[in-house]
């Protein structure tokens, strides 16, 4: 029977007759009239602005400008690039013995790293264990960077009154605006991402859990599953995401990861980069389950870049989660 | 493997270069996308993997990404806008001469 059906399929998408991907998908907007006059419109408004400013009657201030602006980039790209040039010509060679860089700190990760942090892969262990107050504020500073971009781009759910002109957006219509361009239910992108979504989720959680013994950790594994739900976001649209992925969810996310890391490593800034001992057993080098506090703080991490990646790209999409 | 480093880092300049001569604004995110391609390769020879993976997911990526919104939202897609009304245009014209 199923079979069948698929057969039926081929057979029309060979007679390029209609097929049922075909009728669900909108490319073009159901009210087509309307964004054809908007898009008018705002091509002549493109068309306007520039007429206005390249214009040689009304554009003469911009004109006589044009000429000290190209003189003074000019000037400050040289003068920049001389002093990078010369720093450069400054900086000690690659792998010279006596190269500040070679110094007791670096002796001291090579030749104890494994034994004092159970991590095969000695930059995590540097990072989430020597260094993990510098990781603690960097994962801040990406939280504070999502604080920014909401305060920037977030839009109010509800209408507003239409005296109150200064914010006219409001979320609905920039989801309007947002439909004008993207297309829906397209056929070749579902099927694409059906495949390849699973694939780069699990790969990215392969890239966390596997942060202590291979290259990777929490900030690139949690880049990729980022990447990955936005992929699936493209696909599907808001409303399947929505179901798994709304704001209350991104908080909770992003707020137990980062308690986590700073009830775990907050201390640090006490005590000084070498830390207590946690007392946790560092296990066998190379299991999964080893290297103590390192595994939970990659998951950790991983959770909040991979939320503020997926907010990143709705905040710029319609304003909102 | 000099030589291969060597293109590779001709291809960074040349990339940085062309991102700013670009006059499409849709080229020059293309063009740092690659950019950020070849400075992962460059991390793999370095022998800093962690390093490649991050910027192949972050600057290839997500970068880019965001670019792509950001020029959506500004409108600055024409090719898209025009291409459909053009269409658009094609069909009034039809059903006035069917009329």
């Amino acid at each position: 029977m199923k079979k069948k059906k698929k057969l039926r399929r081929l057979l029309s998408w060979i007679r390029e007759s209609r097929s049922d991907y075909y009728e669900n998908m909108t490319i073009r907007d159901d009210d087509e009239e309307v964004t054809a006059i908007t898009k008018q419109e705002h091509k002549e408004d493109v068309e306007r602005v520039k007429e206005k400013v390249y214009s040689d009657t009304e554009g003469g201030i911009f004109r006589k400008y044009r000429i000290l602006y190209t003189v003074l980039a000019v000037v400050f790209a040289v003068f920049f690039s001389t002093v990078l040039l010369l720093t450069v010509s400054e900086l000690p060679l690659t792998g010279e013995l006596d190269n500040p860089a070679n110094n007791e700190v670096e002796r001291r990760y090579v030749e104890k790293g494994l034994e004092e942090t159970g991590a095969t892969n000695i930059v995590a262990g540097m990072i989430l264990d020597y260094r993990a107050f510098d990781t603690l504020g960097e994962s801040h500073v990406l939280f504070v960077a999502a604080i920014t971009v909401t305060i920037l781009l977030r839009l109010d759910k509800k209408e507003r009154d239409p005296e109150d002109t200064k914010i006219t957006e409001t979320i609905g219509e920039a989801e309007e605006e947002d439909k004008i361009f993207e297309p829906h239910h397209d056929a070749i992108l579902q099927k694409v991402a059906m495949i390849l979504v699973p694939i780069i989720i699990l790969f990215g959680i392969y890239v966390i859990l596997n942060g202590h013994l291979s290259p990777g950790g929490g900030f690139s594994g949690g880049a990729i599953i980022g990447a990955g739900l936005i992929l699936y976001l493209n696909a599907f649209g808001f409303e399947k995401t929505e179901k798994f992925f709304n704001e209350k969810v991104y908080k909770t996310v992003i707020f137990s990861g980062l308690a986590f890391y700073a009830l775990a490593k907050c201390y640090a800034f006490f005590c000084g980069a070498n830390g207590l001992d946690s007392h946790i057993s560092k296990g066998i080098p190379g299991h999964i389950i080893s290297a103590g506090l390192i595994l939970p703080l990659d998951i950790a991490v991983g959770c909040v870049v991979a939320c503020t990646m997926y907010a990143f790209y709705a905040m710029f999409r319609k304003g909102g989660l | 493997m000099t030589v291969f480093m060597c293109v590779l880092l001709s291809f960074l300049v040349i990339c940085a270069i062309a991102v700013s001569f670009s006059k499409n604004l849709l080229n020059s995110v293309l063009i740092f996308m690659s950019y950020s391609l070849i400075m992962s390769v460059i991390w793999m020879l370095l022998e800093s993997p962690d390093l490649a993976i991050t910027e192949a997911a972050v600057g290839a990526g997500i970068t880019s990404v965001l670019f792509f919104v950001t020029l959506n939202r500004i409108h600055s897609m024409f090719k898209d806008a025009s291409g459909k009304k053009k269409v658009k245009e094609a069909d009034g014209n039809e059903e006035k001469e069917k009329a």
